[in-house]
């Protein structure tokens, strides 16, 4: 474990101008309240972290937040569709609506820094380039078993110095 | 050929791809190609899911229409992707050549006029880089694996390939759009198409297939026999409880 922090890389500029925009918003307090919201399938993150928020912006009918999916086929899009207006519904909120975008395409360097702590936490080696490190004991020593693991976002991966078959966040540039 | 029919028939390669990958679930050789399929089946549904989206704003009907309310006459995908696939050598040689096209299909309509397309091709492209390298990675471990899965591999490429030539050729209504810019000019695609794919053939050992025969008609709603059956079992459910909820 001791070294496997090494590797977590610097904030992306891709995350840097998601976080500019956060932090000129007027509605702080709309992101803040949604930093309680999760990813489904990776509770350790939050849609923020995750880069499935993009934006919470104004709109006609009051307030419109913007996210967008990680792969096309992402089943769990609509369950954060719902655990957003329950999030928003729950701080009174009643005028709001969440918009899906695809475009510009979601790439694993809007997540945040903190996404990859939180996954490697998870058991979940994070999307950082270079090679792949089991989370269990940092070793480099990894071998693709599948290209596709639980969920589309992940890859199958197995270590060769403790044998722990482990998840892989893909990098998606 | 309008935009409309033009985004139906996009959505319809996805939705036919997909339903007939996720058919893999529970019969792929083991679990990992299991789960491997359902997801890229996944990446099929939803990039139907938002070409039928797109349609619908253009005035089109929503997606459940599109997927489950209509007859194989009216689907409009093209041959190659209703093709069933019983042996997971088809599988695959399909995989492969739709996955090649795919990319570069893709990448040219990320350029497109409409902002739209572009949009959703800029999405699915990511996800069709990653289609591809497994689908070239499973060509080259049966090609290039044992007498039998060699001998497999090299039929299944035979029995696909006169499918190909439906990718390359634009029905005729669809040159307007091309001449638009909002889709790209297929027949062009098809040199780097054929080399990319032969590279993979030859690392696979296996030999690019010299069948002259060809078939075509699936933007016409012109299907093989196959896509009746597979539409009857995909939309069972719907047709038999319209407006069902979970
Ligand atoms: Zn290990």
């Amino acid at each position: 474990m001791t070294s496997s922090n090494a590797t977590i890389p610097l904030e992306t500029p891709e995350y840097a101008a998601r976080l500019a925009r956060r932090q000129v918003s007027r509605h702080g307090a709309i992101y803040a309240l949604l930093d309680a919201v999760r990813d489904p399938e990776l509770p350790e993150l939050s849609i923020w972290d995750l880069g499935v928020l993009r934006e919470v912006r104004d709109s006609e009918r009051g307030l419109s937040v913007a996210i967008t999916p990680t792969y096309s086929g992402c089943p769990a899009l609509a369950t954060i569709r719902e655990n957003i207006a329950t999030c928003l519904r729950g701080a009174g909120w009643q005028g709001f609506e969440i918009v899906e975008e695809v475009r510009p395409p979601w790439t694993t360097a809007l997540m945040s820094r903190a996404a990859c702590t939180q996954l490697r936490a998870g058991g979940i080696a994070p999307p950082v380039s270079g090679s792949v490190r089991c989370p269990a004991c940092g070793s480099d020593e990894t071998v693709l078993v599948s290209e596709f693991a639980s969920t589309a976002c992940k890859a199958h991966y197995r270590c060769r110095t403790c044998l722990e078959p482990f998840d892989h966040f893909k990098v998606l540039t | 050929m309008s935009l409309l029919a033009a985004v139906v028939g996009l959505g319809d390669d996805a939705l036919v791809l997909g339903q007939r990958l996720s058919a893999w679930c529970g019969k792929s050789p083991w679990l990992e190609e299991d789960l491997a399929m359902a997801n890229t089946a996944l990446d099929f549904l939803g990039r139907a899911r938002l070409l039928y989206g797109y349609a619908e704003q253009l005035g089109g009907c929503d997606e459940d229409a599109y997927a489950f309310q209509r007859d194989a006459r009216a689907f409009t995908n093209l041959l190659i992707y209703e093709l069933p696939c019983a042996d997971f050598a088809l599988a695959c040689a399909r995989q492969l050549l739709v996955d090649a096209f795919d990319v570069l299909h893709l990448e040219k309509l990320c350029d497109s006029a409409d902002a739209n397309l572009a949009g959703i091709a800029a999405k699915a492209h990511k996800e069709a880089r990653y289609h591809r390298r497994r689908s070239a990675a499973w060509l080259v471990r049966l090609g290039d694996g044992t007498a039998e899965s060699h001998c497999r591999m090299q039929k299944a490429m035979e029995d696909v390939w006169g499918y190909h030539a439906e990718l390359f050729a634009p029905v005729e209504a669809e040159i307007g759009l091309v001449e638009k810019g909002v889709l790209p000019d297929r027949a062009a695609l098809r040199p780097q198409w054929l080399a990319a794919v032969s590279a993979t053939l030859d690392e696979a050992t296996l030999e690019l297939p010299s069948a002259d025969w060809q078939v075509d008609g699936g933007r016409r709603g012109l299907h093989t026999e196959h896509l009746a059956p597979m539409l009857a079992e995909m939309q069972h459910l719907h047709r038999s409880h319209p407006g069902a909820r979970w």
